[in-house]
C-alpha cells in the first residue's frame, strides 16, 4: 500500500463514512486513492472552513468523529477557524492537511505553510508524520485523542512523500496510546460527599452543559432521571439545550447574557450549584466578583483543568458525566436522603415568582414581523417533527436559543465558544449529511449567512434539503444593540447595504427562495419551506430595531439583569463593561 | 479551594515524550494563557523510552499554579507533571558559565571571589577566565552581581534543574 491507501484504510477501520474535503496540489495522492474506493463519501465543499463547520454539525448530530480533508498552505490556513471553533465548542474533529514534501519543508516552498505550529494552539493536539511507519499508528491516534477526555480538533500534517511512498498497515488495536488514556469513572468518595451536600440543600441549582451532551445520550437521560428524582430545579447553556426536556417543568431556561430572568435569579441566589459539564464561561458567569455569592459548589468535569480555573469550588469530581451521574443515582438512591421538603417549597415558590415576570415577553405588532415571533410560529411548526436546528451568530441565535424547543440532545448546533458567524449553514450541511430524512433548519442573520453563502453551490451538488430561515433585520442586531447600548446610538459599520435578492440568491443555486414581509404571510411561508423537497432560502424580513433580551450586560451580576426595553432606561451600563466583550 | 491573591514560586517537573514540537507545545501553553515562566529546563533522560524532562520554575497564585499543573496534564505527550515545591523537600541546581576580562588587581580579587564560590576555571587566557559554578540560583546572582565590576563580559546560565529528597521517584 502507499500512504494514501493506508489513510484510507485507517480511517475505514476507524468508523469513519464520509469526508469533508477541498484538494490541491499537496492532497492529490489521497485524492487519487478516494476515485478508486467505495467505502468512502466524499463531499466537496465550497470553501475549507465550511468543511470543518461541517464535520462539526456532523459530530455533533451523531456523536461521532467528524473528518475533514483539505490540501497544505492555504487550504490549511482556511481550516483555522473551524479548527478553533471546534476546540472552543469541545467538538471531536480530525483534520487531514496536506503538505509540501518533507525535502521541501523549510524551504518557503509553493503552497507551504507552518501547519503544525499554526494549529497547535488551535487544536487539542496535532502530528506531523515524517516517517511512513508511524502513519497508521498517528491516524489510530488522533481518533483517540480527538473522541476520548474532553473532545477536540486533531491535525494530521501529511507530507506528500508520505503520501506517495509506500508504507506498512497496522489495525487500530495495535496502536494504542502510551499516555492518554482520561479516566472516565469519578472518584465514588466525591460522589457520596456531594449527595451529602444535595441533602443538606436549601435552594439547589443544577446547572449542566455540553458536557452532557458530548458524554453521549445515556448522560442526557440520567441526568433528566437525576432532576426528577432529586425535584431539584435545572438550567442549562447555550452549548447544553435538550441535555434535559425543554417541557419539563423543573427546566427554567437557558441561563447567561441572554438567559432567563429565572435561571439566572436562581443562579445568583442559589445555596448549592450543582454544575454538570460546564465550564463556568463568562457568558454565564458575569461578573466573577458578584456571581453566586452565597453559594457551596460542586464541579463534574472530564477535564481537570476545568475545575477551579475560575470559579473556585467547594467539591470537583474529574470524570465522565454519565459514568458520574450513574454512581450519583446509585448514591442517592442507597441513601434515601432526607430532604428539607419546606425549604425546596419556598425555594420553587420564589422560582415560580421569577418565571411569572414572563421574561421573554416581547411587544407584539400586527404590521410588522417580530423575530421572536418569526420563531414562535417556527416552532409550532416542527414540534412535532424530527428536526435539527443550527445557527449563526448574533440575536436570531439567542432568540432560537431561548424560542426553540430541545426535548434531546444532538438537536441542537450552535457555535459557542468562539461564536462565528458563518458557522451554521455548513454546520447544517454536516447534519443533513448524516440525517438525511430529517428536517435541518439553519436559523441565521442576513449578515452572518453571508460569511458561507458559497455552501449554497455543495448543498445543489449534494441536493441536500437545508433550509434557511433567515431573521432579515439589515443590521448586524447584536452589534447594533451593543452600539445602542453602550456606544450612545453610533451604528458605526452595523447597517448591512447592498444586501443581495435572498429570494434570487437561492434561485441562482438552484435552491427555492420564500419571502415573508408581513406576519400574515409568516405561517405560509414556513409551512411551504417545511414541505418542500429541497433547499429553501427562507428571507423573513423583521423588525430592524428589536433588541435581544434579557439581558445581562458585561461587567454586571445576575440580578443586575435587563428585562426590556423599560429596564434599560433605569440601568446605566458600566464603564467597566465597556471594555468587556 | 483557595482564592488567595498571594503569590508562589514553584518548581514543576514534567516527563514528556521527546517528540517535536513538545517543547512549543509547553511554552505556548504558558505564554498563550499568561503564566510567567521565570526558568525552564529540558533534556532527553530516557533515551530508550524517549522521555525528557522539563522544569519549569513558575510564579502565580495558589489558583495560577493549580490551573498550570493541571492544563500541562492535559497535553498529549505529558507523562507526568510534579509540583516539586508542594511534594515536599526538593534540591534545585543551576550551572552558570561567566567570562571576566580584566588585569591586574581586579583579575586576582575575580580569582579569589571565584575560589569563595567553589567556581571552577574552566578557560583562561592572559586577559580572560571562565568561570563554571554551580548552586542554587540565587547563590550564582550573587556572584554575578560580585563579578561584575570586576570586568565581567558574558553570561551564560542553564536555568533550574531539580529533583525530590528521599527516596521516592518521579
Ligand atoms: C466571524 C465573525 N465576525 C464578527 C463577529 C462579531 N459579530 C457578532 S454578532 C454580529 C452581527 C451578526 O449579524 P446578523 O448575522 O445579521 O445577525 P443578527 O444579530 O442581526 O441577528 C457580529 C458582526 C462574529 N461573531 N464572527
Ligand atoms: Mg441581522
Amino acid at each position: 500500500m502507499n500512504g494514501s491507501e493506508v489513510v484510507l484504510r485507517a480511517l475505514v477501520d476507524q468508523g469513519v463514512e464520509v469526508i469533508f474535503g477541498y484538494p490541491g496540489g499537496a492532497v492529490l495522492p489521497i485524492y487519487d486513492a478516494l476515485f478508486k474506493q467505495n467505502s468512502l463519501r466524499h463531499i466537496l465543499v465550497r470553501q475549507e472552513g465550511g468543511a470543518v463547520h461541517a464535520a462539526e454539525g456532523y459530530a455533533r448530530s451523531t456523536g461521532k468523529v467528524g473528518v475533514v480533508l483539505v490540501t497544505s498552505g492555504p487550504g490549511a490556513t482556511n481550516a483555522v477557524t473551524g479548527l478553533t471553533d471546534a476546540l472552543m465548542d469541545s467538538i471531536p474533529v480530525v483534520c487531514l492537511t496536506g503538505q509540501v514534501p518533507t525535502h521541501l519543508i523549510g524551504n518557503d516552498a509553493f503552497q507551504e505553510a507552518d501547519t503544525t505550529g499554526i494549529t497547535r494552539p488551535c487544536t487539542k493536539h496535532n502530528y506531523l508524520v515524517k516517517d511512513p511507519a508511524q502513519l497508521a499508528r498517528v491516524i489510530h491516534e488522533a481518533f483517540h485523542v480527538a473522541r476520548s477526555g474532553r473532545p477536540g480538533p486533531v491535525v494530521i500534517d501529511l507530507p506528500k512523500d508520505i503520501l506517495v511512498g509506500a508504507a506498512p498497515y497496522v489495525t487500530p488495536e495495535r496502536a494504542k496510546h502510551r499516555t492518554y488514556n482520561p479516566p472516565v469513572k469519578g472518584d465514588i468518595k466525591k460522589i457520596e460527599q456531594a449527595v451529602e451536600m444535595m441533602a443538606n440543600a436549601k435552594r439547589p441549582l443544577l446547572y449542566c452543559g455540553g458536557g452532557v451532551i458530548n458524554s453521549g445520550p445515556t448522560a442526557s437521560k440520567l441526568l433528566t432521571q437525576f432532576m426528577r428524582l432529586t425535584g431539584f430545579p435545572c438550567t442549562l447553556t447555550l452549548m447544553g439545550l435538550g441535555a434535559v426536556p425543554s417541557s419539563d417543568p423543573q427546566f427554567l431556561g437557558m441561563l447567561g447574557m441572554h438567559g432567563t430572568y429565572e435561571a439566572n435569579l436562581a443562579m445568583h441566589d442559589c445555596d448549592l450549584m450543582i454544575n454538570i459539564g460546564a465550564r463556568f464561561d463568562d457568558r454565564v458567569t458575569g461578573r466573577l466578583a458578584a456571581f453566586s455569592p452565597g453559594s457551596r459548589k460542586i464541579h463534574v468535569d472530564i477535564d481537570p483543568s476545568s475545575i477551579n480555573k475560575s470559579v473556585p469550588v467547594e467539591l470537583g469530581i474529574v470524570g465522565d458525566v454519565a459514568h458520574v451521574l450513574e454512581d450519583m443515582i446509585k448514591v442517592w438512591k442507597a441513601r434515601q436522603p432526607k430532604l428539607d421538603r419546606q425549604a425546596l417549597k419556598s425555594w420553587w415558590a420564589q422560582i415560580e415568582q421569577w418565571r411569572a415576570r414572563d421574561c421573554l415577553r416581547y411587544r407584539p405588532s400586527k404590521d410588522i414581523i417580530k423575530p421572536q415571533y418569526a420563531l414562535q410560529r417556527l416552532q409550532e411548526h416542527i414540534k412535532d417533527r424530527d428536526f435539527y436546528i443550527t445557527t449563526e451568530v448574533g440575536q436570531h441565535q439567542m432568540w432560537a436559543a431561548q424560542f426553540l424547543k430541545f426535548e434531546e440532545p444532538h438537536r441542537w448546533m450552535t457555535s459557542g465558544g468562539l461564536g462565528t458567524m458563518g458557522y451554521g449553514l455548513p454546520a447544517a450541511m454536516g447534519v443533513q449529511i448524516a440525517h438525511p430524512k430529517s428536517l435541518v433548519i439553519d436559523v441565521a442573520g442576513e449578515a452572518s449567512i453571508l460569511m458561507n453563502i458559497q455552501e449554497m453551490s455543495c448543498i445543489a451538488q449534494y441536493r441536500l434539503p437545508v433550509k434557511v430561515f433567515i431573521l432579515n433585520n439589515e443590521y448586524m442586531g447584536m452589534v447594533r444593540q451593543w452600539q445602542e447600548l453602550l456606544h450612545g446610538g453610533r451604528y458605526s459599520e452595523s447597517y448591512m447595504e447592498s444586501l443581495p435578492d435572498f429570494v434570487k440568491l437561492a434561485e441562482a443555486f438552484g435552491a427555492v427562495g420564500l419571502r415573508a414581509t408581513k406576519p400574515e404571510e409568516l405561517d405560509d411561508v414556513i409551512k411551504e419551506m417545511i414541505d418542500t423537497p429541497r433547499a429553501v432560502i427562507a428571507d423573513i424580513m423583521v423588525d430592524k430595531t428589536e433588541n435581544c433580551f434579557p439581558m445581562i450586560p458585561s461587567g454586571a451580576a445576575h440580578n443586575e439583569i435587563l428585562l426590556g426595553p423599560g429596564d434599560e432606561l433605569e440601568r446605566q451600563v458600566s464603564e467597566d463593561g465597556m471594555v468587556l466583550v | 479551594m483557595t482564592t488567595e491573591k498571594r503569590i508562589e514560586r514553584h518548581t514543576i517537573a514534567v516527563l514528556v515524550d521527546n517528540e517535536p514540537g513538545v517543547l512549543a507545545r509547553v511554552i505556548g501553553l504558558f505564554s498563550g494563557r499568561g503564566y510567567n515562566i521565570e526558568s525552564l529546563t529540558v533534556a532527553e533522560t530516557d533515551t530508550e523510552q524517549h522521555l525528557s524532562r522539563i522544569t519549569a520554575v513558575t510564579s502565580g497564585t495558589p489558583m495560577v499554579i493549580e490551573q498550570i499543573k493541571a492544563q500541562l496534564g492535559r497535553l498529549v505527550p505529558v507523562h507526568k507533571v510534579s509540583d516539586l515545591t508542594a511534594e515536599g523537600p526538593h534540591v534545585e541546581r543551576e550551572l552558570l558559565l561567566v567570562k571576566v576580562v580584566s588585569r591586574g588587581e581586579k583579575r586576582v580579587e575575580a580569582l579569589r571571589i571565584a575560589d569563595i564560590f567553589r567556581a571552577r576555571v574552566v578557560d583562561a587566557t592572559i586577559e580572560s577566565f571562565v568561570f563554571e559554578v554551580t548552586g542554587a540560583a540565587d547563590k550564582l546572582s550573587a556572584f554575578i552581581a560580585l563579578m561584575k565590576p570586576l570586568g565581567m563580559v558574558d553570561v551564560s546560565r542553564t536555568g533550574v534543574v531539580a529533583i525530590s529528597r528521599g527516596a521516592q521517584a518521579l
